[in-house]
């Protein structure tokens, strides 16, 4: 096997990430490190100063007059349609013109020839308004009846009323999930080229460019042929440039035009938190019946969320929240309701696992309530309640075929030694000391697949030149992820060639049309599929030349490492392709995938979203300090289900990023607003993102090398990108038991997320008082 | 005395000479609009994520030395006389990677890739006088600087094999030529440049400086701009005139005159470590707490005291130890303990044209035990919710003094009278200390904000009471202690 050639970034091998020596010296070139135009010109956001009311005077006299100061754009200003709500419902303005619906929304935007002068010139800018009530929150926005954003979500099986009323146990309560700001260390930017006639270019840090480049259009008033939006790398996406990019891009793109100019648009990281949207913060409500095992008989919650001033994502999300509010557990009777509150703070948007780890959450806080009403070890009754055969229907009535869990958190179990640790914790606090410890082990099962069922497809563009080099591109993007790396892994394998050879190109609409956003993990999935396409397009013309020129049989042609075998002859895949050329076969082919099988019906709410499920298990031990409820993670360890991973290296660097990032929504991370509506936690000094001495003291990740998708998806791998942000709910409950040692385990601890220091202190004091 | 109308200082390999700068031009725009030089990124243009991340070297007692600072809140005149190393530097003149870089590559340390050049230098700082960092020297290294892709996991792990890709440096190689370059530069000269209506001077000494305060008693003194560094790039403040005192190595000065510690004002929170951590046991910790790497070499006592912050994280502990504060002015000194410096919010005992010049922290009494404690959202590089200095002498079982301090819990860092009086004179038990932890709301009533509640405050600060007696006793009582 040693003497067998292999070429260099084949698929299943830790190729490092394609951009790492760029990243490293220096040399990645991000949107704001492109070499602007001659003459480009810098554009800035002028915003409310309110959160909800009329607009009584808006006065931008001084603004026009600043220095610098080139133009001053408004709605007004915008030729089409000055909306760019991503839902469809028309609810998001680029600029409002009378009613302010939150503090930070966008008014004006000045164009000025630095960016210092056109942040300058923004703040002189005369706004009065007739101020209305505001409600900034979800209990606030129900006090004052606000409606929701988009339609709610009934996922509904059995009888969940008489169920819950026989089941010899039954708990109710309340959770609350905090937000999260995404915090990608690149901030939102676009850079618009304006073109001749209709046609403007962009250059975006956006997940979703065919998006971008439809918001454009809509607000310049031209069709979509006339917008490119471009995009090679973002310093970082996480959701967060699924669809608020778009507001920049449009004001970017509205500049360029008007004024025959590049236009650069950068807001600064304040600005950037203000005024695009967050993580979904979440109040469940539950009411749980299960028996003396621990079984779960019933399961009734409502799903409340704070959207924001408009509907954006929110459907989705809340959508999203339900279809994993069972997380791995059989339900077997069952009412899940979404409540899409608006509310008059920033549209919340996208955000790693998209409302899923709010369902997860919720689903593990019921858990956690049925093991301390019955006394039991967590994991007993998380292993009780586990699909399984005959329980293996979910609340939305598709099957669940493909369940590890079982196996994996066996594994797991044993090779974190949990049952001696979680001895030696409950050993540790007997002691009565003032540093308390905890440990749990969850479960992680996700749904892999857009409930969008339309934006499961995927095109990919693949050019082979006549001397054998070979271009890729494709409807996805980069964002630190490492797809472009696995998507050129696949097309290295498939034509046999080392991945030196071939060029990966920048995102650009104009290669793939109507992409999808590269967002719900799907990135490798969809595009490696998509690219694969375009390479087996291309190799099947090539054997058949190969076949008649040499006169041999089709099925002796074979792309072997670094050759071809053609027959009894071998030869460079560089003569081959040269060959081909001479000979007029077409070298270029565009790829395209659509996921199979996945239908569903939200109206009925059923049908089979997810075309599978990824799994995962973390093991978390922490220790709290009850006198100041300061908290560390001593130790996790994960193992997590990947299929056969595209690329163990860059895999398990996305399992251990989600879940330090994970750690951070539910420690350390804090969104705090105050009575007039403003964020007061707007940049990285008052919002906090763990650090590198906030990661596990001891921190094992391993990917279940014995998994393989069961489904045909690319080279039999799954999606990584999301699921694992769910593991470090081990970690909140983990301090849940350490709180809940000072009552002898007997009180569920009830800590809402996130578990900060000030809230695991007051949950001390709680139990204490309660005990 | 000379002066000079021009900054000047080498950027990489070629020497800069500026003569059009203002007080609130920082390095990051420098590099990035006027050198091009794009390697170095702006993730929050406030100090708090090290994507800006360069190294200054500049000569001081002990010759050439590098520091990590973050370029956003450099101003960029204060780079005078200095070596000024970007990302752009790092790789050979061959083209090879440098072993930091290869290190990174090898463990998969870049996902996104936009904090790595940040991650890159700080590691670099660190690599140059310790290639073989444990873990915990690597966390205290990397405190400035974010991560949202990796978790962390893999920039660690090639901070720990950093030092075994060999030793080729363009900065050794150029040491020599380097320190040349600087201290031909060294005249001496009173720095004066300026942009438009913003003017910086740089005082040739601290006469210079106590002169130029008594003509322009409004400058703005800069010293670490830390905090300076913020009012330009967050809220745009205008800076007509700054005078930039950072580079004074008169106030770097740090004596040990037997039984007191004289700490000159813009030592930093770097430079004190070692001293500190000599004749303060307690305030190691604590001092890693504070900001990251890059602030705490930006960063200066004098700094963090004069601005008069009530969350500065210096006053509590070192009211509690005593230190007292020299004021200067042109016309002489004054000495005032450090408590009284600060008169109410935003107010301080800082008299027209007067600068502060140093801190004394008097060593310890016999049978006084310290301790510093630090309390924020997240462990590392945050601001305090809540800061304690506590200082108690104990004779004979006995309270015979006690100075508690705190900060976060009023406008102003202050010392708690009412605890103070309720230990003094009293027996060394759980229940002395647990009388005067409720005497606290005599004294203080915090406020509620993002980083804490008012009632989260109070209470926390309570409990440190007893904490503070747990651990005198031996007993563990801290995360860090429970093993």
């Amino acid at each position: 096997m040693k003497d067998t050639p292999r070429i260099d970034g084949a698929a299943h091998h830790d190729t490092p990430h394609d951009s790492a020596i760029k990243h490293v010296t220096g040399r990645a070139e991000y949107t704001d490190d492109i070499a602007e135009p001659a003459d480009c010109l810098h554009a800035y956001i002028g915003t409310a100063g309110i959160a909800h009311g009329h607009i009584t005077t808006l006065d931008l006299d001084a603004v026009r007059r600043a220095p610098g100061v080139v133009a001053v754009l408004t709605a007004h200003d915008i030729p089409g349609r000055n909306d760019i709500s991503p839902s469809g419902l028309k609810d998001e303005p680029i600029f409002t013109t009378d009613l302010v619906q939150f503090h930070g929304q966008p008014v004006f935007a000045v164009v000025a020839t630095t960016r210092d002068l056109a942040r300058r010139a923004c703040q002189l800018a005369r706004i009065e308004y007739a101020p209305l009530p505001h409600a900034c929150d979800i209990d606030a926005a129900e006090h004052a009846a606000y409606p929701d954003v988009t339609a709610p979500l009934t996922l509904e099986r059995g009888q969940v009323g008489p169920a819950l009323d026989s089941a010899p146990h039954r708990i109710q309560g309340r959770m609350r999930v905090g937000g999260q700001d995404h915090m990608y260390l690149e901030g939102q930017i676009a850079l618009a080229i304006p073109g001749e006639d209709d046609e403007v270019s962009l250059f975006a840090s956006t997940q979703h460019p065919s998006e971008a480049q439809h918001m454009v259009a809509h607000a310049l008033g031209v069709p979509a042929n006339a917008v490119v939006v471009n995009v090679r790398r973002m310093g970082g996406g996480f959701g967060g440039k699924e669809t608020q990019m778009n507001l920049f891009c449009a004001i970017a793109a509205l500049a360029a035009k008007q004024l025959g100019r590049a236009v650069k648009l950068r807001p600064d990281r304040d600005q950037d938190m203000e005024i695009t949207g967050k993580r979904h913060d979440f109040r469940i409500d539950y009411d749980v019946g299960f028996d003396d095992h621990g079984r779960i008989l019933a399961v009734d919650g409502v799903f409340a969320a704070r959207c924001g001033w408009s509907s954006d994502l929110s459907g989705p999300v809340t959508d999203r929240a339900l279809f994993h509010a069972d997380n791995a557990y059989f339900y077997p009777d069952v009412r899940l309701k979404s409540r899409p509150i608006k509310t008059n703070t920033v549209s919340n948007t996208a955000f790693r696992g998209f409302g899923g780890p709010q369902g997860v959450i919720a689903a593990e806080r019921m858990i956690e309530e049925i093991a301390y009403a019955l006394g039991r070890d967590p994991l007993e009754v998380r292993r009780a309640n586990f699909y399984r055969d005959g329980a293996d229907v979910t609340p939305y009535h598709q099957t669940v075929e493909d369940n590890i869990l079982l196996r994996l958190v066996g594994d797991l179990e044993q090779s974190c030694d949990y049952q001696a640790r979680r001895r030696a914790v409950l050993d540790w606090n007997a002691k009565g000391g003032i540093i308390r410890k905890g440990i749990a082990l969850t479960p992680v099962k996700f749904g892999i697949s857009f409930t969008a069922t339309w934006y499961n497809q995927a095109g990919a563009l693949v050019h082979v030149y006549n001397d054998g080099s070979i271009q890729l591109n494709h409807g996805g993007t980069e964002m630190g992820q490492g797809l472009y790396t696995k998507v050129a892994q696949v097309v290295a394998e498939a034509f046999g060639v080392d991945i030196a050879r071939i060029k990966i190109t920048k995102t650009t609409t104009e290669k793939v049309p109507n992409t999808s956003a590269t967002a719900a993990s799907s990135g490798s999935d969809l595009n490696g599929m998509a690219a694969l396409d375009a390479c087996t397009q291309i190799k099947t013309r090539l054997v058949d030349f190969a076949a008649t020129h040499w006169g041999v049989a089709p099925d002796t042609v074979h792309f072997l490492p670094g050759r071809v075998a053609v027959g009894a002859q071998v030869m460079t895949f560089a003569e081959l392709v040269h060959a081909a050329y001479m000979a007029r076969i077409q070298l270029s082919a565009a790829g395209y995938y659509k996921t199979p099988e996945i239908h569903w019906d939200r109206a009925k709410g059923r049908g089979q979203p997810f075309y599978y499920y990824a799994y995962g298990a973390a093991c978390a031990e922490v220790s709290i300090d009850t006198l100041t409820g300061e908290t560390r993670v001593d130790r996790a360890d994960v193992l997590h289900d990947v299929g056969r991973s595209l690329n163990p290296a860059l895999d398990i660097g996305q399992v251990e990023g989600a879940f330090v990032q994970g750690m951070g929504w539910l420690t350390s991370e804090e969104l705090v607003w105050d009575d007039k509506g403003r964020l007061r936690t707007h940049a990285p000094s008052t919002y906090k993102i763990p650090l590198a001495s906030d990661r596990p003291r001891i921190f094992n990740v391993r990917l279940a090398e014995w998994s393989e998708n069961v489904k045909p998806t690319i080279k039999r791998s799954k999606a990584v990108g999301e699921p694992p942000f769910m593991l470090p709910i081990s970690v909140f409950e983990a301090i849940g038991m350490a709180v809940a040692s000072v009552a002898d385990y007997r009180i569920c601890p009830r800590l809402d997320a996130p578990a900060t220091p000030e809230r695991v202190l007051m949950a001390v004091d709680r139990l204490r008082a309660l005990s | 005395m000379p002066h000079r109308q021009e900054i000047r200082f080498l950027l990489n390999d070629r020497p800069v000479t500026l003569t059009t700068v203002g007080a609130s031009d920082m390095l990051l725009d420098h590099l990035r609009l006027d050198q091009r030089l794009r390697g170095t990124k702006e993730g929050c243009a406030e100090g708090d994520c090290g994507a800006c991340t360069v190294l200054v070297g500049r000569i001081g007692g002990d010759g050439l030395a590098y520091d990590p600072v973050n370029a956003c809140i450099r101003p960029l005149a204060s780079c005078d006389g200095c070596h000024v190393v970007t990302i752009e530097h790092l790789r050979g003149h061959d083209g090879a990677l440098h072993p930091v870089q290869q290190a990174i590559i090898d463990h998969h340390g870049s996902q996104c890739g936009f904090c790595t050049p940040g991650f890159v230098m700080a590691l670099y700082a660190l690599w140059m006088h310790n290639p073989h960092p444990s873990e915990d020297e690597l966390d205290r290294a990397l405190q400035g600087n974010l991560c949202r892709c990796t978790g962390y996991a893999p920039i660690i792990r090639a901070g720990l094999a950093m030092g075994s890709y060999g030793t080729s440096d363009p900065l050794i190689g150029e040491r020599a030529q380097v320190e040349r370059t600087l201290r031909n530069w060294h005249d001496g000269a009173r720095v004066d440049v300026a942009k438009g209506g913003s003017r910086a001077i740089l005082p040739a000494n601290t006469d210079d400086l106590a002169h130029i305060l008594a003509q322009h008693p409004d400058a703005r003194i800069i010293a670490g701009a830390t905090d300076v560094g913020l009012w330009v790039t967050k809220f745009l403040r205008d800076v007509p005139l700054a005078v930039l005192i950072g580079h004074l190595d008169e106030l770097r000065d740090i004596q040990d005159t037997g039984d007191a510690l004289h700490l000159g004002a813009m030592v930093s929170y770097a430079q004190a470590h070692a001293p500190l951590c000599q004749h303060f046991p307690h305030m190691g910790r604590y001092w890693d707490r504070i900001a990251g790497w890059q602030v705490r070499a930006m960063g200066t006592l004098g700094g963090n005291i004069a601005n008069g912050s009530p969350i500065g994280d210096t006053p509590p502990a070192f009211i509690a130890l005593g230190a007292r504060l020299v004021l200067r002015c042109a016309a002489g000194r004054r000495e005032i303990p450090l408590e009284a410096y600060f008169l109410d919010y935003g107010k301080q005992d800082l008299r027209a044209g007067e600068f502060v010049e140093k801190i004394i922290l008097p060593k310890a009494a016999p049978n006084t035990l310290h301790a510093a404690y630090k309390i924020s959202k997240r462990r590392d590089e945050d601001i305090s919710a809540v800061a304690a200095g506590f200082s108690v002498t104990v004779e004979g079982g006995m309270i015979t003094s006690a100075r508690a301090a705190f900060g976060g819990m009023a406008a102003t860092p202050k010392r708690a009278s009412h605890a103070e009086a309720a230990l003094t004179n009293q027996p060394f038990t759980m229940a002395s200390f647990q009388r005067a932890a409720s005497t606290l709301p005599q004294d203080f009533t915090p406020l509620s904000d993002m980083r804490a509640s008012a009632e989260y405050r109070m209470r926390a600060a309570q409990n440190l009471f007893t904490r503070f007696w747990l651990e005198a006793n031996g007993t563990p009582a801290t995360l860090e202690d429970a093993v």
